[in-house]
């Protein structure tokens, strides 16, 4: 049976090591999409939407195409179709500079008949609301109805009940990079383009299919890649027409989308209300939990979220709809659903705990049945100083106080088929390490280069790693989920495997042993049964002369392991006089299995707790029900969090066992709930919406007050 | 952007003469252009010239000596926070100019546009929102989406003037030297911004053909303390929820003069008569502070998202005020 082998034999994974692609970030060498130039490259531009709801009556293109220096110009709604949100796309240019490009969109000219349009969830829900999708009956689906044991018997068993409603805003998923394209036709039959994707061969085979060409003659390159926290596994409108434009003019295309436009169109996390009932026995049991609950994710469905989350309740009814809106449709946001479900379900448990007079950590020792959250309450704690808490809420004197607060999430990461792999040792003693995966920022080349090194005992940085292109072949799956360390390692890991088998088998009579008795040390092959047999990686290699080895890799289910339960613990401190929240610490306790670069998993939490942070108290997308815009697509009033929010955070890398399981969504999950009880415990007020904003802690302390 | 032509100034006469001879907005003038630039990407302004002011030699200077302050109009944000002079007697001006933005916009925003930059309202810049500042008939935070937006002098258009210099400056007694085709004369900060009822379109009482060249501030009295106090969203950059530029001549416990002007919380940079007539004369305790807070806001008019800026700028005053007693 495959294995990871005992830690103490490891020489590499588990250990903290620097990624490959640092150097060549922080000194701008990396080329992410954003960087590539073309020869005779053009620039491309997209005239969208300013409205959020109109039939296009008529699109007039013949002034931009007039315009010197506009190559192509192309249609991307037909006349009689309605626009449905502001942003939609209507058109699209390329010009031989970007400012002829912006200045050739102005120049499109579009006759449009407005619609009434609904953007807020009460406008959308109201009676009499105008109806914006034709193939619901309102503007609510279906509701989803759970029911489970018998909800009024367990009201009656309960000895306190909690009724409350709680609600996240829309957030936005602010990838740094927007989403964008370069594309480029050799000929009629193939094409290259360089995507900002996180699905490298996802996003092939769409172009292959939009074109009606054969997957194998669409070429896509992702070296580097700014962000997409799951808004970026498909080309969209922008790719296609970037390839279209391309197309047309027998010329490259750059096409970005704008700051503005990423917010617009480029996905969202949908928002969350829950009104929920729930009640718990006198000795702390979840007993009873009654909820309905609703979300937008704009015009298309997809608001969905857990409840009850992550504790077992025994009977229940819950039931979802989802709204549409005059909006750009969702996108999976890190752990899509997950903290919102978190948030409004940890909430739940304090205040229920409040009201049994019991500490919600105890409480929820009792309701959580996962043992390896049970352990990581135990050691986040500790590691906050738990004890420190106020065991009144509210209780600190002076102006400024204190809370601590905790979360919990769960998340699968496991990983699975699909990856194709290639590790290739040359007769130089180079080797090369090469799948379809794409590296999103993540660090799964070094991953790679990690375990190909340990396998072959060289250093990291002999690897050379080749991710983000689909010409070697090699397919991987899509970067979501939290798949792709625990589904690229098994099979980098037997491909590694397989071609120091290979090369055993060679230098065997050289050394005259058995190829069973042959092992790696570091940067030599010695026998294990005489320890003089020895020569260098350098002088194996050199055996193979002309002829490289190459083996592929498979999949092993014994190497990885679905499950990732985490919690966090708050501390905040309220300034009660101007509502500022300062949140002091976040201790992350996060499950992640096997973690094959330490420093990178920490960075993963690390960077999953700032995001988390920025959902709890700045991030909200504002819309404005009588124009129907965002009033806030850009950086100014999207606030994301800086450097002065950012909290001392403690990323506890929790590894109980040695299989790779993925944990770059989960440390988001918890952060949000561990905040948010923080500061109900530093101030005695629960704040019940996110984000949470001065404004909110300033009115619901006055309120308090009167 | 639309395109325009770039004119590097060489002298005072001609930047005025420049001005006179167009419409407004035809011809602006930029030196840091931090605000500028934005407004032209939006295509909030459309101007056909701009004039670089940074080429007019000897307009960033700063001096201090026994009758105050002067300072050109083109130093730098960055500049007056790193003034030591600034920062040991006029120190709610230094703390002003430190909590502007971030260091790269302080470096080459200047005092002159901090001074006549344009509000940061959400309507206001969307090109494709035609509001009232813009010459619609709307308010749109009238009714509409208002967390950031005026809870003091609002009517007609409830922006919020979004400098920290100005309040600071209006606090210490400042005045604005402008010059125009006619020569130049000097008038009172506090009188060179106006409110939305006397012009809905503009926010001071520059004519198309001036120019700010120069702020000029007192000297500091003895025994005075200041302070800038900025309530944001954010740590850095964000403009204020509110701010407090407090200026208090004490002695020891007893406050001689106090000079209370807030901002982001009116269209203008607002002195608060009321909060300082409270704390005038008067020996600063708890009480006393929480009343100049509470008589600063008491004629506030809250929109629908805003309610909480009263209370926030209540509370920012009263504890100005006891940090000058302490």
């Amino acid at each position: 049976m495959a294995s990871w082998g005992e830690a103490s034999e490891s020489r590499l994974i588990g250990k903290r090591i620097t990624r490959l692609s640092g150097k060549d970030k922080v000194t701008g060498k990396a080329k992410y999409t954003f960087d590539i130039n073309r020869p005779g490259m053009l620039y491309g531009r997209i005239l969208r939407s300013d409205v959020a709801h109109a039939t296009v009556m008529g699109i007039d293109m013949s002034e931009a195409e007039a315009l010197p220096g506009v190559k192509a110009v192309i249609p991307l709604i037909e006349i009689g179709n309605k626009l449905r949100y502001q942003g939609q796309e209507i058109a699209a240019v390329a010009a031989e500079t970007d400012d002829i490009a912006k200045d050739a969109i102005r120049l499109i000219h579009v006759d449009l008949e407005e619609l009434p349009h609904v953007v807020t969830e009460a406008d959308a829900m109201a009676d009499g609301a105008p109806q914006i999708r034709d193939d619901w009956a309102s503007n609510q689906s279906e509701p989803n109805i759970r029911e489970d044991g018998n909800l009024e018997a367990g009201f009656a068993e309960a000895a306190v009940e909690v009724e409350a409603t709680y609600h996240t805003a829309v957030q936005t998923h602010v990838c740094l990079e927007t989403h964008g394209h370069v594309a480029e036709w050799e000929d009629e039959q193939n094409l290259t383009v360089w995507a900002s994707t996180q699905g490298v061969f996802g996003v092939r085979n769409d172009f292959a299919q939009h074109f009606e060409l054969p997957a194998n003659q669409v070429r896509v390159i992702t070296e580097h890649m700014g962000g997409g926290f799951g808004s970026k596994f498909s080309p969209g409108v922008e790719g296609h027409a970037a390839a279209e434009l391309s197309r047309i003019s027998g010329k490259a295309v750059k096409l970005m989308l704008t700051r503005k436009a990423e917010h617009l169109v480029a996905g969202n996390r949908p928002s969350m209300t829950q009104h929920v009932r729930a009640g718990a026995t006198r000795d702390g049991r979840l007993i009873a939990y009654d909820m309905k609950g609703h979300g937008t994710g704009g015009i298309s469905s997809g608001a969905g979220f857990q409840a009850p989350y992550v504790y077992h309740v025994p009977n229940l009814r819950t039931e979802k709809v989802n709204v549409a809106t005059n909006a750009g449709n969702q996108r999976a946001m890190r752990a899509p659903g997950h903290p919102q479900a978190s948030f409004a379900m940890d909430s739940l448990m304090d205040e229920l705990a409040e009201k049994l007079g019991m500490n919600p950590l105890e409480f929820r020792r009792i309701n959580d049945a996962n043992e390896v959250r049970q352990a990581q309450y135990t050691l986040g704690a500790q590691e906050i100083g738990w004890h420190r808490r106020n065991s009144v809420a509210g209780s600190g004197t002076g102006v400024k106080k204190r809370g601590m607060g905790l979360g919990s999430g769960l998340w699968g990461g496991g990983g699975g088929r699909g990856t194709e792999a290639r590790v290739t040792i040359n007769s130089d003693g180079t080797v090369e390490a090469v799948t379809g995966t794409q590296d999103i920022g993540t660090g799964v080349r070094t991953v790679i280069a990690i375990i190909v090194a340990e396998e072959l005992g060289l250093a990291p940085t002999d690897i050379m790693v080749t991710v983000g292109d689909s010409q070697p072949g090699l397919p991987s799956g899509g970067s979501g989920g939290s798949q792709t360390t625990p589904s690229v390692a098994p099979v980098i890991k037997t491909a590694a495997a397989a071609a120091k088998q290979k090369l055993f088998e060679r230098i065997a009579p050289l050394l005259d042993a058995p190829v069973g008795d042959l092992r790696v040390g570091t940067g030599t092959i010695y026998v294990v049964s005489d320890r003089t047999k020895t020569i260098t990686w350098q002088q194996a290699a050199g055996q193979l002369g002309m002829e490289s080895i190459s083996e592929g890799g498979q999949w092993d289910e014994e190497l990885r392991q679905n499950g990732a339960a985490g919690t966090q613990f708050a501390e905040v401190e309220v300034d009660t006089e101007t509502g500022a929240l300062k949140v002091i610490k976040i201790v992350a306790v996060q499950d992640c299995g096997l973690a094959i670069n330490r420093l990178t998993t920490e960075s993963q939490i690390n960077g999953g707790v700032i995001m988390g942070l920025g959902q709890a108290i700045l991030e909200e997308r504002f819309m404005d029900p009588y124009t129907g815009r965002m009033l806030n697509a850009n950086l100014e009033d999207y606030k994301v969090p800086g450097t002065f929010e950012i909290p001392e955070i403690k990323s506890i890398v929790f590894d109980t066992h040695r299989k790779v399981t993925g944990v770059g969504e989960p440390p988001c999950i918890p952060t949000p709930g561990a905040i948010a009880n923080a500061v109900y415990n530093a101030i005695g007020v629960r704040i019940r919406e996110l984000p949470i904003t001065s404004d909110k802690i300033l009115t619901a302390l006055v309120e308090k007050k009167a | 952007m639309e395109k325009f032509s770039y004119i590097n100034a060489t002298s005072l006469e001609q930047v005025t003469s420049l001005l006179s001879e167009s419409a407004w907005g035809e011809v602006m003038l930029i030196a840091g252009g931090t605000d500028l630039l934005a407004e032209l990407k939006e295509y909030i302004e459309t101007p056909k010239t701009l004039v670089n002011l940074k080429t007019l030699p000897g307009m960033d200077s700063i001096t201090a000596d026994a009758s105050g302050l002067k300072i050109g109009a083109l130093a730098t944000v960055a500049d007056i926070a790193r003034h030591s002079t600034i920062q040991h007697h006029y120190t709610v001006l230094a703390q002003a100019a430190a909590s502007v933005a971030t260091p790269q916009i302080r470096n080459v925003g200047t005092i002159g546009g901090n001074l006549c930059q344009r509000p940061r309202c959400w309507y206001y810049r969307d090109e494709t929102i035609n509001c009232l500042k813009k010459g619609g008939d709307t308010c749109y935070a009238v009714d509409g989406l208002s967390k950031y937006h005026a809870i003091l002098g609002g009517d007609p258009v409830y922006i919020v003037h979004p400098s920290d210099l100005a309040p600071a400056l209006i606090a210490l007694g400042a005045s604005v030297k402008i010059v125009g085709p006619e020569g130049e004369k000097t008038m009172s900060l506090e009188e060179f911004f106006t409110l939305p009822a006397t012009n809905p379109f503009r926010e001071n009482v520059l004519e198309p053909n001036e120019i700010v060249v120069e702020v000029t501030v007192p000297a500091a009295k003895a025994n005075t303390k200041s302070f800038y106090l900025k309530a944001r969203e954010k740590g850095a950059p964000d403009f204020a929820l509110s701010s407090v530029a407090g200026v208090f001549e004490m002695d020891g416990q007893t406050c001689k003069t106090a000079s209370i002007v807030l901002g982001g919380v009116a269209p203008a940079p607002w002195r608060s008569k009321e909060a300082e007539a409270a704390l005038t004369g008067k020996m600063i305790d708890e009480s006393v502070s929480t009343q100049a807070g509470a008589d600063a806001v008491k004629d506030a008019q809250p929109l629908n998202d805003n309610a909480y800026k009263v209370t926030l700028t209540q509370n920012l005053i009263s504890r100005a005020a006891m940090m000058a007693a302490s």
